[in-house]
């Protein structure tokens, strides 16, 4: 296709130069915009697997020097009612050691950790097959257990899914407004590159090629623009990408699973150039087409 | 290639008018009917409306009011996609030669049987060969720009003979060359003619008119056909 011999001196146009430095910005802002599509995807998909089908109940610390041990008592009892509940898999408290362990990511120097009143937690698995009441077992648990609290993880999940999701779509919607204004400009660019050649074109008319003829030429030329444009932009983005993976996997701790783009998702980035070639193509094709109708 | 009978009409005009935009008709009520494997020069001072006239016999234009009958096709009543194949059979040399100054000559007279689809092999064999019947062998890869006047019209004569049309139209054809290149184009353009292609030869040239007198003649004044011999 890029060997085709052409008719038309679209080579030298000045109006198709511009044209892969735009199709490269748009290919980059792309390759960033699919990219976070993917890890908004696995990231949601990670926390949906990761707390679907556990809950966790949290006991308030009791002050003063038996506070401890009553603290315990109240843990105890918890996992007692948890644990007879139908549907429930299984119920365990969590040592303070543990806890600690959670907390220092997020609070640093254990030692200062220690010292702070800190609830007790209980994780529950839930056969996802059970009807479990979870507003029954709660008030259950609150009124037995004084203290005791039960987080059902599905409510900041679905807010967050849904944030998530929110942001996938404004990321495709990014992709597709990219493909609009890369149209856009091959059309504005092929009609240029019309009016330029308009005697050309006229002679080609005249001398019996059909309208195809002269659209494949303008095509042909699109493509090959687009695609050297699209490997110039897909070669600026791999290297940014690699650069947000490292700073995302520095800050990672223990609260955002890996944030790593799966092999589908680098798939669809190396086909970039290519479908921004077809794009520019196909719509230097229609607009050729479009502009020859009204010629005699 | 299909060669209607000599005879039939292989052109037609009924009460044909042309404007250009809002202007006043350039062409009024032209009616006439050429023959398959007529010669005719079409004379006519100068904005007689002789190119105007060729212009709607290569479908460059349409008429703005009248009837064009082209190979026994109602030119109003053809689809689009349908006029290339027509085009085809037409043959034209341009006043202004119409040449692709990017081409060399011999893609330049190649472009025809390019758009055609026909083999390059045939193309790099048929295409030299009438560069130099046409006294051009010695510059088959010579862009338009370092080419004269009278080259750069044999150029576009063959460029326009290379299909072998069944209708040569030419504006001026020979308004570059010097008489020894005009007479032998004219000899072209008959043993053409010979062939079967109906020709029509625009041109103020009276001199060269009156030496092929055998020929017919298709005469316009003031946008309107005078007089046409059939």
């Amino acid at each position: 296709m890029l060997r085709r011999r052409s008719d038309l001196p679209l080579k030298g146009d000045a109006t198709s130069r511009f044209l892969p430095w735009l199709v490269a910005l748009m290919v980059y802002l792309s390759a960033v915009a699919v990219a976070g599509t993917f890890v908004l995807a696995g990231l949601v998909s990670r926390w949906d697997h990761d707390v679907a089908g556990t809950l966790t109940v949290q006991v308030a610390p009791v002050p003063g020097e038996a506070g401890e041990m009553l603290t315990e008592d109240r843990v105890r009892q918890a996992v007692e009612l948890l644990r007879r509940t139908p549907g429930v898999k299984a119920a365990r408290a969590l040592d303070k050691q543990q806890l600690i362990a959670l907390l220092e990511p997020w609070l640093g120097n254990a030692d200062v950790v220690r010292d702070l009143p800190l609830p007790r937690l209980v994780d529950v698995s839930v056969d996802p097959d059970s009807r479990l009441d979870v507003a029954e077992l709660a008030e259950r648990l609150s009124d037995t257990v004084p203290g005791a609290s039960l987080d059902d993880h599905r409510v900041w999940l679905s807010r967050l899914i849904n944030l998530s999701l929110t942001t996938q779509w404004v990321a495709i919607g990014i992709v597709v407004v990219i493909g609009g204004v890369t149209s856009a400009t091959v059309v504005y660019a092929t009609r240029t590159g019309m009016a330029v050649h308009k005697g050309v074109i006229e002679v080609l008319h005249l001398i019996g090629a059909h309208d195809d003829y002269i659209a494949r030429q303008f095509a042909d030329r699109a493509f090959s623009l687009g695609f050297s444009g699209g490997l110039l932009g897909l070669a600026l983005a791999v290297p940014t990408l690699g650069a947000i993976g490292m700073a995302a996997r520095r800050i990672e701790g223990g609260f955002l699973p890996s944030l790593s783009l799966p092999v589908t998702g680098w798939v669809v980035i190396g086909l970039l150039p290519l479908i921004a070639a077809v794009l520019a193509m196909y719509t230097a094709r229609l607009t050729v087409h479009g502009t020859l109708a009204r010629m005699p | 290639m299909r060669r209607r009978p000599r005879g039939e009409h292989i052109i037609r005009l009924d009460g044909v008018g042309l404007r250009y935009g809002l202007g006043p008709e350039v062409l009024q009520d032209i009616s006439f009917a050429l023959p398959a494997g007529s010669f005719h020069f079409l004379t006519g001072p100068s904005g007689a409306g002789k190119s105007s006239l060729l212009r709607l016999m290569y479908l460059g234009l349409r008429p703005t009011r009248g009837r064009v009958m082209l190979f026994d096709r109602d030119i109003a009543q053809t689809k689009r996609y349908e006029l290339p194949a027509l085009r085809r059979r037409i043959g034209v040399v341009f006043q202004d030669f119409r040449l692709l100054d990017h081409l060399s000559a011999l893609d330049n007279v190649a472009l025809p049987l390019r758009v055609r689809g026909v083999k390059e092999s045939e193309v790099q064999k048929h295409v030299p060969e009438l560069l130099g019947w046409v006294g051009l062998a010695d510059h088959l890869n010579a862009k338009p720009s370092t080419l004269s006047g009278g080259q750069k019209q044999r150029v576009a004569i063959a460029r326009a003979v290379i299909g072998r049309p069944d209708l040569l139209l030419a504006d001026e054809p020979t308004g570059n060359v010097d008489d020894h290149i005009a007479m032998r184009l004219l000899h072209l353009f008959e043993e053409l003619n010979k062939l079967g292609t109906t020709i029509v030869i625009a041109t103020h040239n009276e001199g060269l008119v009156q030496r092929f007198a055998h020929h017919k003649r298709l005469h316009l004044e003031h946008g309107t056909v005078s007089k046409v011999e059939e």
